[in-house]
């Protein structure tokens, strides 16, 4: 057992609290990540949604005065960029990060220390865009940031070099997410665990993971290049020195369209999951709709024009781009088809869950239609910059990619807390949040075919869009107090909310087949998988017409001794960790650094040296995080004998 | 390694082609022909590609369990990787000298974000291989099993052949 004589050096011994504060500091298990990822992403939607909430108060009619223009431009560019990249990928990041290894039946991910230095990324880098309004303004380009638009001449102050850092920051954080979700998935898979008998999340996971993969690279080059133009004064997007205009636009849609993707997948995963278990019946079409987000994933890549029809890139281009763009509902398609034909004749229970699926497959069909609208170059003409764009995407991303999230969040919880949340509330929150949702933003359909620009923070009397637009708000307000409704729950659920056995749901994946909590090591055997829906088919037999019939009780569950922990077991976990929470701090560091480096604008002389001095720390924070992590010994010694 | 090795590939492929983009565009500044020494750089290419010979010695060390030829080679490797970002640095500063700055032109500014994100990455390989070469002093390098070997090497061996596309595209196709 552990040995304390042993001698070592005070800065390279692993931390071995596993609770407390230090505990979560230092934690490389992919749950503890998992749940981190979870909250914090969740405190992100609430600051978002105040955001949103401002915009609509200031829209609830014509000429509205509580915010003005510079500041509203400021809040729906943070709204965006905090639901896009700090909200729906942190949030399906936390579904990835506590379910996907459970499913394919493994211990941790492959790099649990980078795993670990991802979620400090992604909360410093939260912290530091939204640290922009403590240092006078915020970015206000937009969610996309069009250069030249972007560039110092045209929007001065600090906002948009926090934008190009602050994703640049988040995009290390996914980019090493992506490499680790993909070895976990390719090398820590259990024996019998073929790549066509994973569940399906996790397919979505691994295809999410090769989309941003090669997604964000592209980003990362156009975001350094604002950063030059910004700090140094290069010529990337400077017009008068011969650039050329749309350079910003190409690089971004060619992230920016699979980036849609990457919201979406994860959800498609988590209603293949729950649209099964509740009907009772496997999922239909397993090939077909793993197939299928292979093949969104893959055409993703082809369309980002379309995202520029009225860039003027000329006739043929925008009929390539359309003609591409409407291939991709050939895919989305079936998969909406192949739940249809999940739910149909199953035994169907309505829970929560279930409910947020159904919302999805419903809503995320209207805005794959009214996407499919503007796939047509000449209709884009008319809709593009209106609030019918508004409309639409909020269809997918809310309707769609949040709902799927909510149906993840009632799924697992009781997988990740070891309690039930209440069905009442569950069933309150999804009516009042559906019920919101579409009076939220059906009306801007209207509004936006009527001709109501987006991005426009007044607009005046009589031009027929009172009406809609005051709906709208209200939607809003029902949507803030549906998540009220959940919060509620989530406390309710830690204070009195009843325990949750392993498999609460007659679940059909390896995630069920633990204790809820999972215990810290996973499993206590190493699973065997046999056939897809491994867990199902230890649980239920089917009869001579195929129905399924329960396997006599005991046969699955041995219930041995559950609170002999991984130690006794001889299971080696990794060991804590305190160099990717320096490594993280080292690189926010380096990026307070690039912001302060030029006050002035890339005219001026000017260097500040507290600027300079903040890249100086952080590059030896990083250094010193660096050669730590790969000097540290790989287990503690004494730590366990094995 | 192969897959963030994709994404790299990604990454230097938008490098490249916002550099093709603008390789005319000079803004009344030098461009490619006034301003590219092929003899010098043809040289320093060559040192690079020398080091991708030393990496295969050092690695073939590492298989045969020779610590001493692997660190041998190890060391002679990192040496031309120094080389060359010396060459880089010195080309940076007669460019400048004769009157391309960062900011002159898309050209200029397009060329040094391109070769110097290379430069960065020749610079951390190094690192990489001063790192390997501590830990086998150190005796922290197990022979047996040890993949970091391996995927520095890959490393090492990508950064190169990224080099032979950029100074393909970048000094040969303009100039020629
Ligand atoms: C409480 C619910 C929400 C409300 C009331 C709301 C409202 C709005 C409004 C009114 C705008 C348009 C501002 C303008 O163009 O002038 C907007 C923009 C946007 N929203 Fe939401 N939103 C909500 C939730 C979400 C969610 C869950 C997402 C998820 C990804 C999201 C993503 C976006 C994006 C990407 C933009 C575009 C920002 C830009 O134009 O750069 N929103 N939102
Ligand atoms: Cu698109």
């Amino acid at each position: 057992m552990a040995t304390t004589s042993i001698e070592r050096s005070a800065t390279l011994r692993r931390p071995s609290s596993k609770t407390g504060l230090v505990g979560w500091l230092t934690t490389v298990d992919h749950k503890k990540i998992g749940i981190l990822y979870g909250m914090t992403a969740f405190a992100f939607f609430i600051v978002g949604g105040i955001e949103a909430l401002l915009i609509r108060m200031q829209l609830a009619g014509p000429n509205g005065d509580v915010l003005t223009a510079e500041v509203y431009n400021q809040l729906f560019t943070m709204h965006g960029v905090t639901m896009i990249f700090l909200v729906i990928m942190p949030m399906t990041a936390a579904f990835m990060n506590y379910v996907m290894p459970i499913q394919i039946g493994a211990r941790d991910m492959a790099f649990p220390r980078l795993n670990a230095m991802s979620y400090w990324l992604f909360l410093l880098g939260g912290l530091f865009l939204n640290s922009s309004f403590l240092f006078g303004q915020a970015p206000s380009g937009g969610w996309f940031g069009y250069a030249p638009n972007s560039l110092f001449a045209y929007n001065p102050g600090p906002g948009m070099d926090f934008y190009a850092v602050g994703l640049q920051i988040l995009g290390i954080a996914s980019l090493a997410s992506a490499v680790n979700f993909i070895v976990t998935i390719l090398n820590l898979r259990a024996p019998g665990m073929t790549l066509l008998r994973m569940p399906v999340f996790s397919w979505m996971t691994f295809v999410t993971a090769f989309l941003l993969l090669f997604a964000l690279p592209v980003l990362a080059v156009g975001l350094f290049e604002l950063t030059a133009d910004r700090i140094l004064g290069t010529n990337f997007f400077d017009v008068g020195k011969g650039a050329d205009p749309i350079l910003w636009q190409h690089l971004f849609w060619v992230f920016g369209h699979p980036e849609v993707y990457i919201m979406i997948l994860p959800s498609f995963g988590i209603v293949s999951e729950v649209l099964p278990v509740f009907s009772r019946k496997p999922l239909f079409g397993y090939a077909a709709v793993v197939f299928a987000g292979a093949a969104i994933a893959f055409i993703g890549f082809g369309v980002w024009a379309h995202h520029m029809f009225a860039a003027g890139l000329g006739p043929i281009a925008n009929t390539g781009f359309a003609l591409s763009s409407m291939v991709i509902a050939v895919p989305t398609g079936i998969k909406i088809f192949n739940w249809v034909a999940t739910m149909w004749g199953g035994r169907i229970r309505l829970t929560a869950p279930m409910l947020f699926a159904i919302g999805l497959v419903a809503q995320f069909t209207i805005g794959g239609l009214s996407g499919v609208t503007h796939a047509i170059a000449p209709h884009d003409y008319q809709q593009t910059d209106t609030y019918y764009i508004v409309a639409h995407f909020h269809y997918v991303l809310f309707g769609g990619g949040m709902f799927g999230i909510f149906a993840g969040l009632y799924y697992w919880w009781p997988k990740i807390f070891g309690r039930m949340l209440n069905e009442t509330l569950g069933k309150l929150n999804f009516w009042t949040m559906f019920v919101g949702f579409n009076l939220a933003f059906f009306p801007m359909h209207m509004s936006g075919l009527w001709g109501m620009p987006r991005r426009t923070y007044i607009f005046p009397p009589g031009m027929g869009w009172d009406l809609m637009n005051l709906l709208s708000t209200i939607g809003a307000f029902t949507i803030a107090f549906a998540v009220l409704v959940f919060i509620v729950n989530a406390v309710r659920s830690h204070r009195v909310g009843e325990e949750a056995t392993g498999d609460p749901w007659d679940g059909r994946t390896l995630e069920w087949s633990v204790e809820s909590p999972t215990p810290e090591h996973n499993f206590h055997e190493t699973p065997i998988v046999h056939s897809r829906d491994d867990w199902w088919n230890t649980k239920y037999e089917e009869d001579t017409q195929g129905r399924p019939v329960r396997v006599p009780a005991g046969a699955a569950d041995d219930g041995e001794q559950l609170d002999v922990g991984a130690r006794e077991r001889g299971i080696h976990l990794p060991d804590p960790s305190y160099w990717p929470l320096v490594v993280a701090i080292g690189i926010t560091v380096i990026g307070y650094g690039i912001v302060f480096l030029r006050p002035q604008g890339p005219a001026s002389n000017q260097w500040s040296a507290g600027g300079i001095l903040f890249i100086v720390l952080g590059v030896v924070t990083l250094l010193s995080g660096y050669f730590g992590w790969v000097l540290e010994p790989l287990e503690e010694p004494g730590g366990d004998d094995h | 390694m192969w897959v963030f090795l994709a994404s790299e590939a990604m990454f230097f492929g938008s490098l490249i082609t916002t550099y093709m983009l603008y390789k005319d565009r000079t803004a009344n500044g030098p461009g490619p022909t006034d301003i590219f020494d092929i003899p010098f750089t043809s040289v320093s290419s060559f040192v690079l590609l020398m080091s991708s010979l030393t990496m295969v010695l050092a690695h073939d060390g590492a298989v045969k369990r020779d610590e001493g030829r692997m660190r041998l080679w190890l060391l002679a490797t990192a040496m031309l990787g120094t080389v060359f970002i010396g060459g880089q640095v010195f080309e940076f500063t007669s460019f400048v000298s004769e009157g391309m700055t960062i900011t002159t032109s898309p050209f200029s500014s397009s060329f040094y974000l391109l070769t110097s994100f290379h430069g960065i990455h020749v610079t951390v390989g190094i690192l990489f291989l001063l790192g390997l070469y501590t830990l086998s002093r150190l005796g922290r390098l197990p022979m047996e099993d040890d993949i970091r070997v391996d995927m520095i090497a890959l490393y090492w061996h990508f950064v190169d052949i990224v080099w032979i596309v950029i100074f393909t595209f970048v000094y040969l196709i303009p100039v020629g």
